[in-house]
C-alpha cells in the first residue's frame, strides 16, 4: 500500500526534475527522491530487521542529505542558479519523459519476470527513473545537473536493486556504497576538473578535447 | 621431468640476478642459461634414446586427471634447439649487448623469460597450457623486438609482429574450442576417428593452417616477419629465427599426432604452401639489401621446405604410405633442428658484422673476411649448410626430404612428389645463388665504405657461441646416423595407434653418408688450401683487373649481383626501380636505387588497411566530442536493447 505511493511520488518527481530550469531546486527534487527510495525498503513487509533499518538510514542520509550538501556547495563556489539553454527544451523534454514512462509500463509488462509480489510498480519505475536521468544527462549542459542525472539514474538502479533485497542484500547495501562513490567520484573529478581547466562549468568546452 | 622443469626455472630466472648486480650480470645469465640447457639436453635425451616420458601431476588438485604438462618424445626433441640457441645467444649477449648499452638488463629479463616460455610450451598438453605459454612467448618477443625503440622502423616492426601473432592466437583459439568440441576436453589427445573429413574437422584444419602458419611465417602470412628479425637485437633474432617461428611447425606436428586420418588435402594444402614459401622466401631474398632481412626471408625459405616435408609425410598417413610418412616426417623434423642451428649461427655471425660496421646495409660492407676471419668462417659454414650442401647438416634433412619425394612418384598422386622435387631444386639454386651473393659482398672484395675498413673481430664471447653451433652443424652432417633413433622415437609418435613403422636406418642409409661427408670435407680443405694465396703473390685491390685506378666503387654491389636473377623473376617480385642507363660518351652522373618491397606487406596489407582506415573515416561524425551525445548514444543503446528482448 505505502509503496505504490512511494513509488507513484518517485515517478511524479521525476517529471518535475525534467521541467524544472532553477538548479537549486532541481538538487531539492533530487534529494526528496533519494528520501522516498530510502523509506521504500521500511514499507514492504519485510519486518524492521537491523539491515533493513540500517540500509533505509544509510540510503536517506546518501542520497537525502550528503549528496544534495555537496552539491550545494559546489554551487555556492561557482555562482551559477539556472539551467539557461537546455540541449532539448523544457517542453519536449517534459513529453519526452512523459512518452518514456509510459513506454517503460509497456516494457515492464512484457519483459521475462517473476509475477506477482509487491513489485508490480516496480520495474516500470526503475526503468522511467533510469529513462529520466538519461533524458536529464543528455539535455543539460551544466556539469552540476549531469551529475543531478547521473544522481536520478543511480536511483532508478537502486530501485531495481531493491527487488532483490530478501534474495541479496549485501548487492543491494554495494549499491548505497556506489552512489557515495558516484557521487564523490563525479564531484571531485568532473566539476573541479572543468571548472580548473575551462574556468566554466559548461561541458560544452569539453568538445575541444576529442581529436 | 623434474631435469625439464628445472630447465624452465632456470631459464626463467636467468635474467632476474643481473637486474640487481653492477656488472657481470650478463655473465651470471649466461652461466644460469647454459646450467639449464645441460640439464635440459640431458632430459631430452634421455627421453629420445628410450626413456619414458612423463606427465606432470599435481597431487591433491583437480588438475590431475587434466594432464597439463607433459614431457614425450616431441616435446624433448623441440626442447634441444630451443635451450641451445638459447644459452648460445645468452653467451652472445655478453659481448654483443653488454651493459653499457640501454636495455641490456631488459634484454636479459626477457630472453631468459621467452626461452622458458618456449621451453613450457614444447612441453604443453593442455590448450590453456599451450596458449598461455603461447601468448607469453609472444609478448616476450614483442618486448625484445621492441628494444631499440627510438628507431620509427623499430617500433613498426614490433607493432605488425604484435597484431599478426593476436590474430594467429585468435584463430588458435576457436581451432582449439573446435577440437575441444570433438575430444571432449581440452588436453591434447587423439581425434576420433572421421572427425577429420567432417566439415568441423576442416574448420579447424583451416583455423590452425592459419594460426600456426602466422607463427611459423608461411607465405602469405610472413609479412611480419622480415622486419621484425631486422629490427631486433641480432641474438634476439637469432633465437625467433632459429625457433620461434618453429613453434607454429611444433602445431602442425602435434595436429599430425592428434589425426589418425588426417584426409589427402591436408597434407596436399602443406605442401603446396611450402612450395611456394620456399620459393618466394628465397626469390625475395635475393633482392634484399639488409643482409639481417636477407636472412630472415631465408627463414621463411626454410619453413617453406619443412612444410614440404610434413605435407609429404601427412600424404604417407593418409594414404598408408609408411615409407613416405617416415621419411617425409623425420626430413621435417630433422630441418627443424638443422635450421635452428644454422640459422641461428647465420644471425649471430651477420650481428658480429653488425657490431663491427655499425650497419646492415649489404652496400656498405665489404672486405671483412681479411678483417674478421673467423666470423666469415663461421658464416661460411652456416651459408653452406643452409643451401643444403652436402657434407653439412642442411644437406642430410633435405635429403630425406627429396628421398620421401622419390618414394611417393611411385603412388597415384605423384604429383605431389612432382611439386616438391620441382620446389626443392628451386631453392637449392637460388638459395646457393643468394649466399654466394651474401658472403661475397659482405666478406670478399674491398671495403665499400669506412666503417667497413675499420672492422674489428669480435670478442671471444661472441666468437665461442658461433663455433659452438658451427660444430653442432658439421656434427650432424657427419654422423647422422646418431639422430636415426631419436626421429625413430618422434615420428613413431606421429603415427597412428597399431601403426608399424619401417624404420629411418632401413630407408636411408645414414651411415654411407658418414663415408662420403668426411672425404668431401677432406677434399674441400684441400681446395681451401690450394686456392689459398700464396706468399709470392702480389697485394692487390679485389676485382682490380689491370685497371689503372680501380676504386670500391667498381665491385659488383649486391644489387648488380642479383639483378640477372631479380630481373628473371620480375613478374613475382616486382622490384622498385629508380634511375636509368647511361648513355651516350660522356655521361652526366646517374643515380640508381632499387627496391624490393614485400610483395604481401608493402602491396596488400598495408594499402589494405589505409583503404580501411579511409572508408571508416566517414565514421568521424560519430565522435563528436560531446558528452551528452555520448549518453545518448548509450541510452539508444540501451533502448534498443530492451526493446529488442521485449518483441
Amino acid at each position: 500500500m505505502y509503496h505504490d505511493i512511494l513509488i507513484t511520488l518517485m515517478v511524479l518527481t521525476n517529471f518535475t526534475l525534467v521541467a524544472t530550469s532553477r538548479i537549486h531546486k532541481s538538487i531539492q527534487v533530487a534529494a526528496f527522491q533519494g528520501v522516498l527510495l530510502g523509506l521504500l525498503p521500511l514499507t514492504l513487509g519485510l519486518g524492521f530487521h537491523i539491515h533493513i533499518l540500517l540500509m533505509a538510514t544509510a540510503a536517506v542520509v546518501v542520497k537525502g542529505w550528503f549528496i544534495p550538501f555537496l552539491l550545494r556547495r559546489a554551487l555556492t563556489k561557482v555562482h551559477i542558479h539556472r539551467e539557461v539553454h537546455p540541449y532539448i527544451g523544457y517542453t519536449v523534454l517534459l513529453m519526452l519523459c512523459a512518452f518514456g514512462t509510459g513506454m517503460s509500463i509497456v516494457l515492464a509488462h512484457n519483459l521475462p519476470l517473476k509475477p506477482g509480489g509487491p513489485f508490480a510498480l516496480f520495474v516500470p519505475a526503475a526503468l522511467a527513473t533510469l529513462f529520466t536521468g538519461f533524458l536529464l544527462l543528455v539535455s543539460r549542459r551544466k556539469a552540476i545537473t549531469q551529475v543531478v542525472g547521473y544522481l536520478v539514474l543511480e536511483n532508478g538502479i537502486y530501485l531495481f536493486g531493491l527487488m532483490l533485497i530478501e534474495d541479496m542484500p549485501i548487492l543491494v547495501e554495494t549499491g548505497v556504497l556506489l552512489d557515495l562513490f558516484v557521487g564523490i567520484f563525479v564531484m571531485g573529478i568532473v566539476i573541479n576538473h572543468i571548472s580548473v581547466a575551462f574556468d566554466s562549468m559548461d561541458t560544452r568546452q569539453l568538445a575541444e578535447l576529442k581529436d | 621431468m623434474t631435469l625439464y622443469l628445472l630447465a624452465i626455472l632456470f631459464t626463467a630466472l636467468s635474467g632476474v640476478p643481473g637486474l640487481f648486480m653492477q656488472k657481470h650480470g650478463a655473465r651470471f645469465a649466461a652461466v644460469l642459461m647454459v646450467a639449464s640447457t645441460m640439464l635440459g639436453i640431458c632430459a631430452a635425451a634421455y627421453v629420445l634414446f628410450g626413456g619414458a616420458g612423463a606427465s606432470l601431476l599435481l597431487p591433491g588438485t583437480s588438475l590431475i586427471a587434466w594432464g597439463l604438462v607433459s614431457f614425450d618424445p616431441i616435446a624433448a626433441f623441440f626442447l634441444v634447439p630451443v635451450l641451445l640457441l638459447s644459452a648460445t645467444a645468452s653467451i652472445y649477449g655478453i659481448g654483443y649487448w653488454d651493459d653499457h648499452q640501454e636495455g641490456a638488463r631488459k634484454v636479459r629479463v626477457f630472453l631468459g623469460l621467452m626461452a622458458a616460455f618456449l621451453a613450457l610450451l614444447v612441453g604443453a598438453t593442455h590448450a590453456f597450457v599451450f596458449l598461455l605459454a603461447w601468448e607469453g612467448m609472444a609478448l616476450m618477443a614483442f618486448i625484445l623486438v621492441m628494444t631499440e625503440d627510438r628507431e620509427p622502423e623499430t617500433r613498426r616492426a614490433a607493432w605488425i609482429y604484435l597484431v599478426c601473432t593476436h590474430t594467429g592466437t585468435m584463430l588458435l583459439l576457436g581451432a582449439f574450442a573446435i577440437m575441444a568440441g570433438a575430444t571432449g576436453s581440452f588436453t591434447f589427445s587423439a581425434l576420433p576417428i572421421g572427425f577429420a573429413s567432417s566439415e568441423k574437422g576442416t574448420a579447424m584444419f583451416v583455423l590452425f593452417l592459419l594460426g600456426f602458419g602466422f607463427k611459423a611465417g608461411m607465405l602469405p602470412f610472413h609479412f611480419w616477419l622480415p622486419p621484425a628479425h631486422a629490427a631486433a637485437p641480432s641474438h634476439v633474432s637469432s633465437v625467433m629465427s632459429g625457433i620461434l617461428i618453429k613453434m607454429g611447425i611444433l602445431g602442425f606436428v602435434r595436429l599430425a599426432s592428434w589425426v589418425p586420418d588426417p584426409p589427402v588435402w591436408w597434407g596436399g594444402t602443406l605442401l603446396v604452401l611450402g612450395a611456394i614459401s620456399g620459393i618466394m622466401g628465397v626469390a625475395l631474398a635475393l633482392g634484399q639489401h639488409d643482409l639481417k632481412r636477407l636472412l630472415a626471408y631465408h627463414s621463411i625459405e626454410n619453413i617453406g621446405i619443412i612444410l614440404l616435408g610434413l605435407g609429404l609425410g601427412l600424404i604417407g598417413k593418409s594414404t598408408g604410405q609408411s615409407a613416405l610418412q617416415v621419411l617425409g616426417f623425420a626430413g621435417a623434423l630433422l630441418h627443424v633442428l638443422n635450421h635452428s642451428l644454422f640459422k641461428g649461427l647465420l644471425f649471430l655471425a651477420a650481428g658480429s658484422v653488425v657490431h663491427a660496421t655499425g650497419t646492415r646495409d649489404l652496400e656498405r660492407m665489404g672486405g671483412l673476411g681479411r678483417l674478421m676471419p673467423k666470423t666469415a668462417a663461421a658464416f661460411l659454414v652456416g651459408a653452406w649448410a643452409i643451401c643444403g650442401l652436402p657434407p653439412l647438416n642442411g644437406f642430410v634433412s633435405e635429403w630425406l626430404i627429396y628421398l620421401g619425394a622419390f618414394q611417393g612418384l611411385a603412388m597415384t598422386r605423384w604429383w605431389f612428389s612432382l611439386i616438391t622435387l620441382g620446389a626443392l631444386a628451386v631453392i637449392g639454386a637460388l638459395a646457393l645463388a643468394c649466399f654466394a651473393k651474401a658472403y661475397g659482398v659482405v666478406f670478399q672484395g674491398e671495403p665499400r665504405s669506412d666503417e667497413a675498413a675499420r672492422a674489428h673481430e669480435s670478442p671471444s664471447t661472441m666468437l665461442a657461441p658461433m663455433g659452438i653451433l658451427a660444430s653442432a652443424c658439421i656434427g650432424i652432417g657427419l654422423a647422422p646416423g646418431l639422430l636415426a633413433t631419436p626421429l625413430n622415437r618422434v615420428v613413431a609418435t606421429l603415427s597412428s595407434a597399431g601403426q608399424v613403422l619401417p624404420s629411418l636406418g632401413s630407408l636411408a642409409s645414414l651411415s654411407w653418408l658418414t663415408v662420403m661427408a668426411i672425404p668431401l670435407l677432406l677434399l674441400g680443405l684441400l681446395l681451401w688450401k690450394w686456392a689459398a694465396p700464396k706468399t709470392w703473390v702480389k697485394q692487390q685491390p679485389t676485382w682490380g683487373c689491370g685497371y689503372l685506378a680501380p676504386s670500391a666503387r667498381m665491385q659488383y654491389t649486391a644489387s648488380s649481383f642479383a639483378d640477372g636473377l631479380v630481373q628473371g623473376m620480375i613478374w613475382v617480385l616486382w622490384p622498385k626501380i629508380q634511375g636509368g642507363r647511361v648513355r651516350g660518351y660522356f655521361p652526366f652522373p646517374r643515380r640508381f636505387q632499387s627496391h624490393l618491397p614485400d610483395p604481401v606487406l608493402d602491396r596488400v596489407v598495408s594499402p589494405g588497411l589505409r583503404g580501411t582506415a579511409f572508408l571508416l573515416s566517414g565514421l568521424r561524425f560519430l565522435q563528436a566530442g560531446h558528452l551528452s551525445i555520448y549518453l545518448m548514444y548509450v541510452l539508444l543503446t540501451l533502448l534498443t536493447l530492451l526493446i529488442w528482448m521485449v518483441v
